[in-house]
């Protein structure tokens, strides 16, 4: 008897609409030059957040109108960046679940659950902020730290890989980085005692293939940085600091491909407030490193904050950027940094060249020639700035090419009164080390606070901002690149998590916890069009084209809306 | 006052030819590998408790049934087990047969042959993925063996037309361009529709935009019938409940 399937697979194909072609490594490197796309997280290798497509201008964008909003079903805060590759769209939400939509339409192609083997421990709620793709693969890491690849075109599993222990306070809120054939992620959980590392996987196998341990061990170098502990040590220490010595990675690096590095910036010392109980400089910690990409060697560091007792996270994400400095061609990485600084570091040696504040800044006075801050730790029960949130954090920031300018969020004038308290550790337990107070300055008396007024919390709230800019407030800050001398700032009332995105046509989309949507002019500042969202937006915005039309996307509250011009 | 209202459950009354040959068949086979040594081969291995009697003190429905062997009695000495759809099916359908079948008498399908089959005279391949191999024009088949059932896919392989489910009912349309387009539904509302093309590639129209728009009714998925015989069809299934998915 003769089979009829072939006959029945014959009647089935049909022409493609959209080119839904395999995501190379090769258009990974050149993203930048399929702008109807967003293929990784920031874009592209050099993380610009910066988009070729131009259709929407300062001219049109006050046509701007609602093309479709999609609700995830799951309530928190929404920090994901969509991929949109060939006129779908790959989102996360909460927990870690995985959709594909029709780019154009929003309607839902497929979605996938991810079953978390456990009660993942995160500071911070169940957040996750994106995938990577290769081929026709989808990655993403989970919150009880396993990294899984997705088939894009149905939503199945291919394979999972567990990183690290999700009982000991390890997890992955990171989008992976895919480099040629790897999969690249860092780990969170830096409130609970970890190890941090940054790993990559085969992307066809999920087989690691090399790990670096953002905190050295014995015999590796910086593992000196972690200090004996003194004999006459009036207060607990700890002389096995570095075991659980934090340096997490939950926000995506950057990838050159001429000098074959990739970039990543690392989290808080452990515990975050108690310095005391780890000596040292406490290395690879509240740092970037610059490792190849083939074997995961380190081949430089910077430390921003050495010894961190604030939580001043490095968690920005790498801007790489050639620019000129000093009147000189330099490969530059900018850098603003939640310590309240701005830097302009050399991307192939490490070299510092610039470091300077961009908000009122008094836990470091200035930098000695090598770069290294000169700290001046505030009295006991005086407040910091930047207080616990930083003046940055891990809102994405925006380079423009076309404008020359550097653009990041900022939190202004918000200060904490931290504490420190000995802490031991224990496997799965919190890991802070101390506390911090919001203060808020009376009026008669700046240098006291209002004991009972609200401080600026920790991403969520209700729709009434009661903490007043009078406990800080948010702004997006444009600045030259070679200098951080400020070109244009946009102030708002409530403070913002919300990064950039910029466009060919000298736009940028931003938002903040207000909930409006913005954009303005990039070269001015201008604010060009605005509408309320109606919650908090905490996401990037990334805009794209589907249909041969632009489009710009953002999440605000358990919202992803997507704006375009009318037809 | 207080008003009191005794809800009656209706108790639903299965027939054993409800259940299908291919359910009781692999619902024997895991009852060896994880009840026999309690419950023994003929049910009555645990004192006060017979299963092959047809009535069970703490289970009416089947619904029950498969809570009771998924919650186990931890105190009393029966683990909880993490069984899935279709194994639970089969674990039922065995239970409520135990006391007619001998089950000696039942030959199962073997899943490598079936996996050969699968694999190479029945083409399945051309239409369905498994573990990131073959075509995405049908359902991916990875682990569809936690998702149904034995009986189903014995149906299913013969009569794909009475198994189809409507979500996967197949999609023509031609565009307003001209270019016709075959697949199968992933989604739809009154405004567009959601498919994957023949090449396994995701495509959504707006209704609108189409100058024609037809779901059929009829699987894309021709039967079995008659093209295999009854122990190559059994291996198909044999091989179909190995698939449980990326672990
Ligand atoms: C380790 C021994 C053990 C194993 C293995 C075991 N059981 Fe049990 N099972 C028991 C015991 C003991 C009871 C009685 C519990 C009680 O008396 O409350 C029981 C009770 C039951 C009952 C309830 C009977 C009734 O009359 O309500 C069902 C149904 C059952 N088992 C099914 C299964 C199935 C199906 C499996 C295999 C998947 C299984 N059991 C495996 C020990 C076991
Ligand atoms: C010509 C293409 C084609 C071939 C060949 C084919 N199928 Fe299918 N199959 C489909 C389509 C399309 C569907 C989904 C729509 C439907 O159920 O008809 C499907 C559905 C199924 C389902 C149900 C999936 C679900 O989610 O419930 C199973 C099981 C299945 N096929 C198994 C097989 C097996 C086993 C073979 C080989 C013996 C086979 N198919 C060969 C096209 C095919």
């Amino acid at each position: 008897m003769t089979l009829r399937r072939y006959l029945g697979m014959a009647l089935l194909a049909a022409g493609s609409l959209a080119a839904q072609n395999t995501v190379t490594p090769q258009r990974l490197l050149e993203a930048s030059k399929e702008p109807g796309n967003w293929l990784t997280y920031s874009g592209d290798y050099s993380s610009h957040r910066y988009s070729g497509l131009a259709k929407i201008t300062p001219a049109n964008v006050k046509g701007l109108g609602l093309a479709w909003v999609y609700q995830s079903p799951v309530a928190g805060s929404w920090e994901a960046t969509p991929l949109v590759v060939d006129g779908v769209m790959y989102i996360t939400q909460r927990p870690n679940d995985v959709v594909a939509l029709d780019a154009a339409t929003g309607r839902v192609f497929w979605s996938y659950r991810y079953n978390n083997l456990e009660d993942p421990r995160v500071c911070c709620g169940a957040n996750n902020r994106g995938l990577g793709v290769l081929g026709d693969t989808l990655f993403m890491g989970t919150l009880d730290a396993s990294l899984v690849a997705l088939d894009r075109h149905n939503g199945h599993l291919l394979w999972k890989t567990r990183v690290a222990e999700a009982k000991a306070g390890y997890s992955i809120t990171v989008a992976p980085l895919v480099v040629k054939d790897k999969v690249i992620v860092g780990v969170g959980g830096g409130e609970w005692g970890i190890r941090g590392f940054i790993a990559a996987y085969s992307a066809a196998t999920g087989k690691e293939l090399w790990r670096f341990y953002t905190v050295p061990g014995p015999g590796e170098p910086g593992h000196e940085t972690w200090l004996p502990c003194p004999t006459d040590s009036k207060e607990y220490c700890d002389p096995e600091a570095w075991k659980h010595g934090g340096a997490s990675v939950w926000v995506t690096g950057s990838y050159d491909p001429a000098t074959n590095l990739t970039y990543w910036g690392t989290g808080n010392a452990g515990p975050d407030y108690n310095p005391v109980q780890r000596p040292g400089d406490n290395l690879y910690t509240a740092s970037v490193v610059a490792l190849d990409t083939d074997t995961g060697k380190l081949r430089w560091h910077y430390q921003f904050t050495p010894g961190d007792r604030y939580d001043y996270d490095a968690v920005q994400v790498p801007v790489l950027a050639d620019i000129q400095f000093q009147g000189k061609p330099v490969k530059a990485m900018l850098w603003a940094n939640r310590n309240g600084n701005y830097y302009v570091l050399d991307r192939v040696t490490g070299k510092f060249l610039l470091g300077k504040p961009f908000i009122k800044v008094n836990w470091m006075s200035g930098f000695d020639t090598n770069g290294r801050p000169i700290q001046t730790p505030q009295p006991v029960g005086q407040p910091t700035y930047p207080g616990l949130q930083g003046g940055t954090n891990w809102y994405s920031p925006s380079y423009s090419p076309r404008t020359g300018l550097m653009y990041f969020p900022i939190w202004e004038d918000q200060a904490i009164v931290f504490s420190r308290i000995p802490v031991a550790y224990r496997e799965g337990n919190g890991f802070g080390g101390g506390g911090f107070q919001p203060f808020v300055p009376s009026v008669g008396d700046p240098k006291k606070g209002i004991p009972t007024a609200a401080g600026v919390p920790n991403l969520r709230r209700g729709p009434i901002n009661d903490w007043t800019d009078a406990a800080g407030h948010g702004a997006m800050l444009a600045v030259d690149p070679a200098t951080g001398e400020p070109k244009w700032k946009f102030s708002m009332t409530d403070v913002t998590d919300v990064g950039a995105v910029t466009t060919a046509s000298d736009l940028l989309f931003t938002g903040g916890r207000e909930g409006y949507m913005q954009v303005l002019h990039a070269r001015t500042g201008e604010l060009l069009w605005k509408r309320n969202l109606g919650a908090q937006m905490l996401n990037s915005p990334i805009t794209f084209e589907a249909g041969g039309k632009q489009y710009v996307a953002v999440m605000a509250g358990l919202g992803l809306f997507v704006f375009g011009l009318p037809e | 006052m207080a008003l009191t209202v005794i809800a009656q459950q209706p108790v639903m009354q299965e027939h054993p030819e409800a259940y299908p040959k291919a359910d009781i068949q692999y619902g024997a086979r895991l009852y060896g590998e994880h009840c026999d040594r309690c419950h023994g081969a003929n049910g009555a291995g645990v004192s006060g408790v017979n299963l092959a009697s047809g009535k069970f003190r703490s289970a009416t429905t089947d619904g029950q049934l498969k809570m009771v062997i998924t919650n186990g009695f931890p105190t009393a000495g029966m683990p909880p087990f993490r069984f899935d759809t279709a194994d639970l099916t089969g674990l039922v359908a065995w239970l409520r047969n135990m006391n007619s079948i001998d089950r000696g008498s039942m030959k199962a399908g073997d899943p490598a042959r079936g996996r050969a089959i699968f694999e190479g005279k029945a083409a399945c391949g051309s239409c369905h993925r498994v573990n990131g191999k073959g075509s995405r024009k049908g359902p991916d088949l990875s682990d569809i063996g936690t998702l149904r059932s034995a009986g189903y896919f014995e149906r299913i392989l013969v009569d794909p037309n009475g198994q189809l489910l409507p979500i996967n009912r197949p999609v023509h349309v031609v565009t307003r361009e001209g270019k016709a387009v075959d697949g199968r539904r992933l989604n739809e509302d009154t405004y567009t529709v959601q498919m994957v093309d023949g090449e396994g590639h995701l495509q959504s129209f707006v209704k609108a935009n189409l100058r024609e728009f037809r779901i059929s009714t009829k699987s894309a998925m021709t039967s079995y019938r008659g093209e295999l015989q009854p122990d190559e069809l059994a291996d198909l299934v044999a091989y179909m409940l190995t698939l449980k998915g990326v672990l």
